[in-house]
């Protein structure tokens, strides 16, 4: 496995808006995040934690400070940069946002197919095998009408995962999920964390994940209060 | 279908199963695209059988070029010519004959609907100048009083006008003298009357008697074999000593009274305009749809942003929908368009039909359309955040 961290943050500051309005979110943030490590994000409501997952998922421009992902410097980036490094990504959200009028195979079926090269055949299989993961072997041509909430936050799991992503950045991705399947996702994230080196950034406040994580970081005030640890993971 | 996208895309066919999943409002959509294909099917029928019908009396005659009045915008239009001026421009090297044509409407009031005939006068002595299905009939009008109508005249029934014959003429009544139509030709109703006559131009002038043998409404000419057109008309130019008269080749007359009739005539306007409002009405449809649908799923495109697809991949699901609802749109609409032009037609002998030329300008023309459309509903693609997910 490449020994280099997968993200380089130093001096990292963001702010909203503008002039009189203008609010400082992040201050001076730095840190680094080993390939397969499982890293969870906490933090009180309003403390940074969603911007800080946001600029390092590209989808927010880099205002002051460096971030390298994937030893790419983010800020500067050009659009078509970040598009490109998205694909090397994967996104879990609070909400599933799965498309209603996509099947689960389909909905995963999209993850595969961000990347060009991937054939129609090969996506679906992959797609299969992913929602087998997650346990909806026997859902995979449902709409997600027709699944209850843990199964389209699955759908959404193996979404992010079948494009075989270097980073996963989660955000509370076990919120909708049973003690079991709550268990099983994270279980399946270190899995891939051990096998792919895929390292896994998760927002959350679910306890029983707390114990499995690599590192806690905590966020108030859009300042790193603790970086904690953990030893025998 | 879902599967042949698929083949045809190289990806899941997202517009298809987007529009799909809510079928009435996909049936709603194409309903829409229909009935504005319909409009436009209709008014540009209407106009096409405007064309057709302008230039209709033109293919009773054959001629070169054709000398008119200043204000003759149109064959049964405008003031008379000296009768003079045809002598004159024989004195051309090139012109080989000349034929005055006095035009003038006659009613015909028959036992279930009076109708109204545009008549033509001509020298029956001069069949060159007539197209070969009336020349060929020509002979028949040197008896007087004798006429050649036309079968597909409004108001004429297809069996009677089937009867006529040499043998079984047709005697009718009209500005008090009795006509006896000896044969018929194939014309048909237009916008300015039920139908055509052809007589002689001596039976003519007892038709109406203010008219003038010395005035006819058009002179046409005849020239010699590999004769210059453009070059005769400047020579007559100069040759025509009035300089008020419209010389032009008879082809360029026709398609000036076919311009004129379509760009400067009221109904040849309104029926323009009701193709623009055809085409407005489809895109607005079209827009509308795809408009509501990029905003119903403002969410799953920040998604699909969020995971690294570009701007090319939604303008591609917008552009699929919008030829899917214009293709799938123009089927319906052209059937139901070509429906009513014909009802149309039955009721109004106008020449009402859709063309293949007109099919495909549809088609071509609301896929074009429903693609401008796409592209402006993907412009609200921006307003998909990826960021506001988190």
């Amino acid at each position: 496995m490449d020994p280099s961290p997968i993200v380089e943050i130093a001096g990292l500051n963001h702010w909203f808006g503008k002039d009189a309005a203008r609010k400082q979110a992040l201050f001076d943030i730095s840190l680094q995040l080993k390939r397969g490590s499982f890293t969870v994000l906490m933090g009180p409501s309003g403390s940074g934690k969603t911007t800080l997952l946001t600029l390092i998922g590209c989808l927010r421009a880099v205002q002051d400070g460096q971030l390298l992902l994937l030893g790419h410097e983010l800020r500067g980036a050009d659009n078509a940069t970040l598009v490109r490094m998205r694909r090397q990504l994967g996104f879990i959200f609070q909400a599933h946002n799965l498309h209603e009028s996509l099947t689960a195979r389909q909905n995963v079926m999209v993850g595969a197919q961000v990347h060009p090269a991937v054939p129609d055949d090969l996506a679906s299989r992959a797609a299969e095998h992913l929602l087998g993961l997650v346990g909806l072997a026997e859902r995979v041509d449902y709409l997600p009408a027709n699944l209850s909430g843990g199964q389209k936050q699955r759908v959404a799991v193996a979404r992010a995962l079948v494009g075989g992503p270097a980073l996963l950045l989660a955000d509370e991705p076990t919120a909708a999920l049973d003690k079991d399947s709550a268990a099983e996702v994270i279980d399946l994230f270190r899995r891939l964390g051990a096998a792919r080196g895929m390292t896994t950034l998760l927002v959350t406040h679910d306890n029983r994940i707390l114990d499995r994580a690599d590192r806690i970081l905590t966020l108030e005030d859009g300042r790193i209060v603790a970086d904690e640890t953990r030893r025998g993971h | 279908m879902s599967r042949l996208l698929q083949r045809l895309l190289g990806r899941l066919p997202i517009g298809w199963l987007q529009l799909t999943h809510n079928r009435m409002r996909f049936a709603a959509a194409l309903v829409g695209v229909a009935f504005a294909n319909v409009l436009v099917f209709v008014q540009l029928g209407i106009m096409n059988s405007m064309g057709t019908a302008v230039l209709k009396p033109y293919s009773f005659f054959q001629a070169d070029v054709m000398i008119s009045a200043a204000d003759a915008n149109g064959l049964t239009d405008g003031g008379n010519v000296a009768r003079q001026w045809m002598l004159q421009a024989l004195a051309d090297p090139d012109v080989t004959d000349g034929m005055g044509l006095i035009i003038g409407n006659t009613p015909w009031d028959r036992p279930d609907i009076d109708i109204s005939l545009t008549t033509f006068g001509v020298d029956p002595a001069k069949p060159g100048f007539l197209a070969p299905e009336i020349a060929a009939e020509a002979h028949l009008l040197q008896v007087r009083d004798a006429a050649l109508i036309d079968r597909l005249a409004r108001g004429i029934r297809r069996d009677e006008a089937a009867s006529i014959r040499p043998q079984s003429p047709l005697r009718f009544e009209t500005q008090g003298r009795t006509l006896t139509a000896y044969s018929t030709f194939a014309g048909g109703g237009g916008f300015g009357g039920d139908g055509y006559m052809i007589v002689s131009d001596q039976t003519f002038l007892s038709l109406l008697p203010s008219r003038r043998s010395t005035a006819p409404d058009h002179i046409l000419l005849k020239l010699r074999p590999g004769a210059d057109v453009p070059a005769v008309v400047a020579r007559l130019h100069r040759l025509i000593s009035d300089p008020g008269l419209r010389i032009r080749s008879y082809a360029n007359a026709a398609q000036e009274e076919l311009t004129y009739q379509q760009t400067k005539r009221p109904t040849g306007v309104i029926f323009g305009f009701g193709v623009l409002i055809g085409v407005l009405v489809g895109l607005v449809i079209v827009y509308q749809v795809l408009s509501s649908d990029v905003a119903d799923h403002l969410r799953e495109y920040a998604t699909f942003k969020a995971m690294g697809y570009g701007p090319g991949f939604f303008f591609g699901i917008v552009l699929e929908e919008a030829l899917i609802l214009g293709v799938l749109g123009f089927l319906p609409g052209v059937t139901i368009g070509a429906s009513i032009l014909t009802l149309m037609g039955k009721v109004t002998t106008l020449p009402l039909a859709v063309t293949p030329g007109m099919a495909v300008t549809v088609f071509v023309g609301t896929v074009v359309f429903s693609a401008l459309s796409g592209a402006i509903a993907t412009r609200r693609l921006a307003a998909a955040d990826p960021a506001d997910l988190f």
